[in-house]
């Protein structure tokens, strides 16, 4: 079993969460894991991406190689984009649908979402959306875990108790939230596999 | 065994506690800051009373650590490889002293410039020092090694320094921990003499520090953390450190792999294990992360032995860190590609937060300078040097911590005007202070505006040793009272905060102005964890 997977976003839109929640969980599952994290200058607003590598071997390089990915989780559509070099044949993207635009030049919405149908295996999720309905604006991160959890080679259960470890601290309402969070977004994906969608 | 997911600074900070530290010393600086604040965290660190604050600058951290080493406990220092820079003097010197506790000085590079304003190679001060360096390849070697360097530096009475590169700091891993050593009591030097680097004492301690360098180079053939692996391919050998010996196990994989491979971890690296394989080699490739240390030692001047390929002869680049693909490529196999990058992908560079004061400041600034034209703001290291950027173009220059300052004097004694100068409240007490005792005690006409959010912003929001102290120390170093104003950097004081910085550009003397307004981000997560009152 292996999966590379990139999660790509903005600096503070909480890619390092969805990291974390999958490393904990990876760990539960005594697999082996490398997980790569931008920290410093990008984190004030630049794009920012995570490697993380989950395998039942052991990880060598702590980066994917180009066109290894199996899954690029993205909570930013144009930022899905950019590790399209990473993406291998078979590999999934599953994206945020809502922009975080914070340069002048930022493209057309339409037209990035144009450019990602033409991704074979892609998934485009409202995550904004459904997080608000979960009750939370700011789980957006998490929805997009739950919705690119059905390409993670681990049991759901244990995305869940990584998330209850992960938020523990911060009380029973932000895990009631984020697990909502995780479940609305898992929903949407839960009937799709690998090649049939 | 108990284990951890950690960060590679962290399993270096776990490993430290787990050896017996008594203090830790540090000032922020990335790839290295998640040291410190993992030690800031660690409930092992409050439980035995750890020393772990911050340092006012690499310096003062590399000599309080080794004070606590000269009182005969274990300690750690760690920077940003710049930061070594920083604390070169005494780091070199430590080598001469020697060390009573174990003392080990972690350097964290930034190949590729992730963060940084260069991408030097920290093995360089290894040698320049002439001190034993360790070099981990992954984040499980991290720690183990950490236990061996206290041994090393306490067998040898050297000070260590250990050399990570960002990669492996800002990467996590499952860790097997190790039992807690105790910590060392306090105990004085035996001798009261070897800390005093008098010349006559120095000369002596130079010479068996030249010994102790080559018994440390003759020990480091048996060492555990340099291996050879024999292959069934006796064409190409391939030599390898640090974190590279990763990126060359993606390619060829741990148990299939046909080269002879000498894995390079401690230095000074032995020549006898460079020869043994180029002995039975027809060709050498030799991947480091970072400078080409190894290769240079190895093609020596005349470069007339076997074939050697590395960063010199360009079949790897010369600068930025290594990837799998360019270890691939060097290798001569395929590289794999997913899809080009759609042109419609704009750059998303760093800029500042929304609400961030460093931004109002800046359009005061700007519009104060502009009957000047452009050319006069001379800055430094932190957030606020992302002014350089558009819209704002609003700097001229960033070179090292405290350079705005003298830079700024420098430029006021060829006759700019205004001169002004942009540092951080974190930068400046870092080493912006002695800069402004030149410019006050010679006077110089220069305008120093000192961003004051509160925080070490760009690293993430570590304390700052300037909060509160700002105005006392300016005043202190001579500042006058009528020339050290005090500005909020509100849109809505705007037009206030643009007639001040006028009215200073035209004293002709020094005049510093506290732009005060703490930062949105720490800001932001004190009223989320309760704290406003603080």
């Amino acid at each position: 079993m292996k999966n590379d997977i990139i999660i790509a976003g903005v600096g503070g839109q909480g890619i390092l969460s969805i990291a974390a929640t999958i490393g904990l969980a990876a760990v539960a599952n005594n697999l082996f894991l490398k997980q790569s994290e931008v920290h410093g200058m990008s984190q004030r607003g630049g794009d920012v991406q995570s490697n993380l590598r989950l395998s039942d071997k052991p990880v060598s390089s702590d980066l994917i190689p180009n066109g290894n990915a199996d899954l690029i989780i993205s909570v930013e559509p144009m930022e899905s984009l950019r590790y399209l070099p990473w993406l291998s044949d078979s590999g999934w993207l599953v994206t945020n649908s809502n922009p975080f635009i914070n340069i002048p030049d930022y493209p057309s919405t339409d037209e990035i979402l144009k450019e990602i149908k033409k991704i074979k295996n892609h998934l485009i999720i409202d995550a904004d959306g459904i997080a608000k309905e979960a009750g939370s604006a700011r789980s957006g991160n998490i929805v997009i875990l739950g919705a690119a959890s059905t390409f993670i080679d681990m049991p759901f259960e244990s995305l869940e108790n990584a998330i209850k470890e992960l938020f523990r601290t911060k009380g029973d309402d932000v895990v009631k939230v984020n697990l909502k969070a995780l479940k609305a977004g898992h929903e949407i994906s839960k009937d799709l596999s690998y090649g049939n969608f | 065994m108990k284990k951890l997911l950690l960060l590679g600074d962290q399993a270096i900070a776990q490993a430290a506690l787990d050896s017996g530290l008594s203090g830790m010393y540090a000032y922020p600086g990335t790839p290295s800051t998640e040291i410190m604040e993992f030690i800031q965290s660690s409930g092992d660190a409050y439980d035995r009373n750890i020393h772990r604050e911050w340092s006012s600058n690499e310096k003062t951290a590399m000599e309080a650590a080794l004070g606590m080493s000269y009182a005969g406990k274990r300690a750690m220092v760690a920077m940003k490889h710049v930061g070594l820079n920083v604390a070169a003097d005494g780091f070199i010197n430590s080598a001469l002293t020697g060390v009573n506790g174990g003392l080990i000085v972690v350097s964290a590079d930034d190949p590729s410039m992730h963060s940084s304003q260069n991408e030097q190679d920290s093995r360089f001060y290894g040698k320049f020092a002439l001190v034993p360096c360790f070099e981990p390849f992954d984040q499980q070697e991290a720690y183990d090694m950490i236990f061996d360097a206290f041994e090393v530096s306490e067998k040898y009475k050297v000070p260590v320094l250990f050399r990570i590169t960002t990669r492996l700091a800002h990467s996590r891993a499952s860790i097997n921990l190790k039992e807690v050593l105790p910590e060392r009591k306090l105990s004085l030097p035996a001798d009261p003499l070897q800390f005093v680097l008098l010349p006559v004492i120095a000369r002596k301690k130079y010479k068996s520090l030249l010994l102790s360098y080559e018994s440390l180079r003759y020990e480091n053939r048996i060492s555990k953390y340099n291996n050879f692996k024999e292959g069934s391919k006796r064409g190409l050998g391939i030599i390898t450190c640090g974190i590279a010996y990763n990126y060359l196990m993606e390619n060829v994989g741990e148990f299939e792999n046909d080269f002879p491979v000498l894995k390079i971890s401690a230095y000074p690296f032995p020549k006898d294990l460079i020869k043994n394989i180029t002995g039975r080699c027809e060709e050498i490739l030799i991947l480091e992360e970072g400078a080409p240390v190894i290769e240079e030692a190895i093609r020596g001047i005349l470069d007339d032995g076997i074939k050697i390929y590395g960063r010199l002869d360009g079949t790897v680049p010369r600068d930025g860190e290594l990837n799998p693909a360019i270890v691939a490529k060097a290798l001569g196999l395929p590289v794999s590609f997913g899809q080009d990058v759609p042109s419609l992908v704009k750059m998303r560079p760093p800029s500042f937060c929304s609400g961030c004061g460093h931004a109002d400041m800046f359009n005061s600034l700007t519009e104060a300078l502009n009957p000047f034209g452009p050319g006069h703001v001379f800055s430094d290291i932190g957030c606020y040097t992302l002014a350089a950027l558009p819209p704002y173009n609003a700097i001229n220059s960033c070179v090292d911590m405290g350079a705005s300052v003298t830079m700024a004097i420098g430029a006021a004694d060829a006759g700019l005007f205004p001169s002004v100068a942009v540092i951080g409240d974190s930068t400046f007490t870092h080493s912006g202070m002695t800069g402004l005792l030149d410019a006050v005690v010679k006077n110089s006409p220069v305008t120093i505006i000192i961003a004051d959010n509160s925080t070490t912003g760009m690293t993430g929001g570590q304390k700052s040793q300037a909060t509160g102290r700002l105005e006392k120390i300016c005043e202190g170093i001579g500042v006058s009272r009528d020339h050290l104003r005090i500005i909020v950097p509100l849109r809505k004081n705007h037009s206030d905060n643009v007639s001040i910085l006028k009215e200073e550009f035209e004293y002709r003397g020094v005049s510093v102005v506290i732009a005060s307004r703490e930062c949105i981000q720490t800001s932001v997560k004190r009223k989320r964890s309760g704290n406003s009152n603080e």
